[in-house]
């Protein structure tokens, strides 16, 4: 509704408030009349007169809206009214690199999650006051600034959707950091997007790799403690959502996708069968590498060298990886170091990554490594 | 909606290239500075020029040169009309001083 409202209205602050005035009005009427046959449509026309009327009280606006083009819809035309699905065009607004990343996540939680601000000021443990001010600072620039509300044009269209899916990735790992709400809205969001833009073979790769390491959130941990992969008790995995991601995957690649997250959900999609081909898992993360170049990835390539067998040649590569001050790094180090028998320095490595480690599970699970040495 | 592109350049980054490829920038200059979308700009002169002015208990303070040290300096700017900030944000990337080191700030004009 609020989607449908902005396109209409071509204005944020007047469209929540309009949507806001109509629900009002209807919690009285429709109590005293009876529910209309079609709610959406009665909600989206009275909040559009609602806001018919502001303009005309606040006649500077008149200008930015596209109001004047378009005749006044009246009670009695209910089933004329087109709710057109204009999220796609709210989701590419909320994502614009234009604004601040913080801004983007918070915006498209309100706008498209239907989060409130203060669920989404505690889900980003910052004051319902600075939440409130983020998101007016961000819609004003959405108007001041003249960020389109429009789905971009097909030479911008890649990075755009690429912003978007990341804001979206970003809610998901919010989430997987322990507030599954955020996760579980993410994923929803996800879903938004692939039925939204069908063909985009990376809409489908993000959706199936969310989908596919939310399965296995109740087998992460074990109580407070980290659970790695290979440990996990897979009775935990939800197998629906699991089949669920990998049709997604699918998808993605029945469209020729080759992404970086088609590449991560087929990685995800491997370590989730029984008998995990690591040689595989280590060739989808070289490609990954190949694309992004991230020192992060190469590292999970050096882990999944080692599961295929290669322990050496996996700890040269992770030796000249500059990312010296990554607790991941060092975990790794110490584990191959450990498994290749080099003790005294698999246990400094332990240590180093002991140092660096914030959170509490991985520091217990740190510690029970170094005193099984 | 007018937009101005407020162009910082990189000190040396125009100087420094060929005769060949100074020539192709400057045309790219012209053809933005030529679009309809253009209503108006201006080349400023090296930053070595400037005189900063600032008026303090209503005295005016003239100082030589710009008001910091920065590693870009202001060079020039475009006005232009533009639909939206996307076709803003797209005429602001083909001025050459934003892949020369340099950076183009896209700000809203205020109209009255």
């Amino acid at each position: 509704m609020l989607a449908s409202l902005v396109g209409f209205l071509g204005d944020f602050d007047l469209a929540e408030e309009a949507a806001q005035e109509a629900f009002a009005v209807a919690a009285e009427r429709w109590q005293r009349d009876g529910e209309p046959t079609n709610p959406a449509a009665w909600l989206i026309t009275t909040a559009r007169h609602r806001a018919i009327d502001r303009i005309r009280r606040d006649r500077t606006l008149t200008e930015k809206t596209r109001l004047l083009e378009t005749p006044e819809a009246t009670m009695d035309e209910l089933d004329d009214v087109v709710i057109r699905d204009e999220r796609l065009e709210l989701i590419f607004t909320c994502c614009h690199p234009a604004l601040a990343v913080d801004a983007q996540v918070a915006l498209t939680l309100r706008a498209l999650g239907g989060l409130t601000t203060q669920e989404i000021a505690r889900a980003f443990l910052v004051s319902e006051e600075t939440m409130k001010r983020r998101l007016s600072r961000a819609k004003t620039k959405i108007k001041a600034a003249g960020i389109p509300f429009a789905v971009p044009a097909a030479h911008r269209l890649p990075d755009r959707l690429e912003a978007a899916a990341a804001v979206i990735y970003l809610i998901f790992n919010e989430g997987y950091r322990g507030r599954v709400d955020l996760a579980a809205e993410a994923i929803r969001l996800g879903r938004l997007l692939a039925e939204l833009m069908p063909d985009e073979p990376e809409v489908h790769g993000l959706l199936a790799l969310m989908l596919i390491h939310h399965a296995r959130r109740q087998a992460r941990f074990a109580g407070q403690d980290l659970v790695l992969l290979a440990d996990q008790d897979r009775a935990l995995w939800d197998l629906g959502q699991i089949a669920a991601g990998r049709a997604a995957l699918e998808q993605a690649i029945a469209l020729r996708g080759r992404g970086p997250y088609v590449l991560q959900a087929a990685i995800a999609s491997l370590q989730s069968e029984n008998t995990v081909d690591w040689v595989e898992v280590s060739h989808l993360y070289e490609q990954l590498f190949r694309l992004t170049g991230s020192t992060v990835v190469a590292l999970n390539r050096a882990v999944a060298l080692a599961e295929a067998g290669s322990p050496r040649e996996a700890l040269a590569l992770v030796e000249e990886l500059p990312l010296e001050n990554y607790q991941y790094l060092h975990s790794t180090r110490a584990e191959l170091l450990r498994r290749l028998g080099r003790l005294t320095e698999a246990r400094s490595a332990y240590s180093r990554a002991l140092e660096l480690a914030v959170s509490e599970p991985e520091r217990r699970f740190l510690s029970r490594r170094l005193a099984e040495l | 909606m007018k937009y101005a592109l407020l162009i910082y350049s990189q000190p040396g980054s125009h100087e420094a290239l060929s005769e060949e490829e100074y020539q192709a920038a400057l045309a790219e200059y012209m053809a933005i500075s030529s679009d309809p979308r253009c209503e108006g700009g201006a080349q400023l002169q090296p930053v070595e020029t400037a005189t900063t002015v600032r008026v303090r208990d209503g005295q005016p303070l003239t100082t030589d040169g710009p008001f910091a040290d920065t590693k870009e300096v202001f060079g020039g700017y475009f006005v232009v009309e533009a639909g939206d900030l996307d076709e803003a944000l797209d005429l602001a990337a083909r001025v050459p001083a934003a892949r020369l080191g340099g950076a183009v700030e896209v700000r809203p004009v205020v109209e009255r």
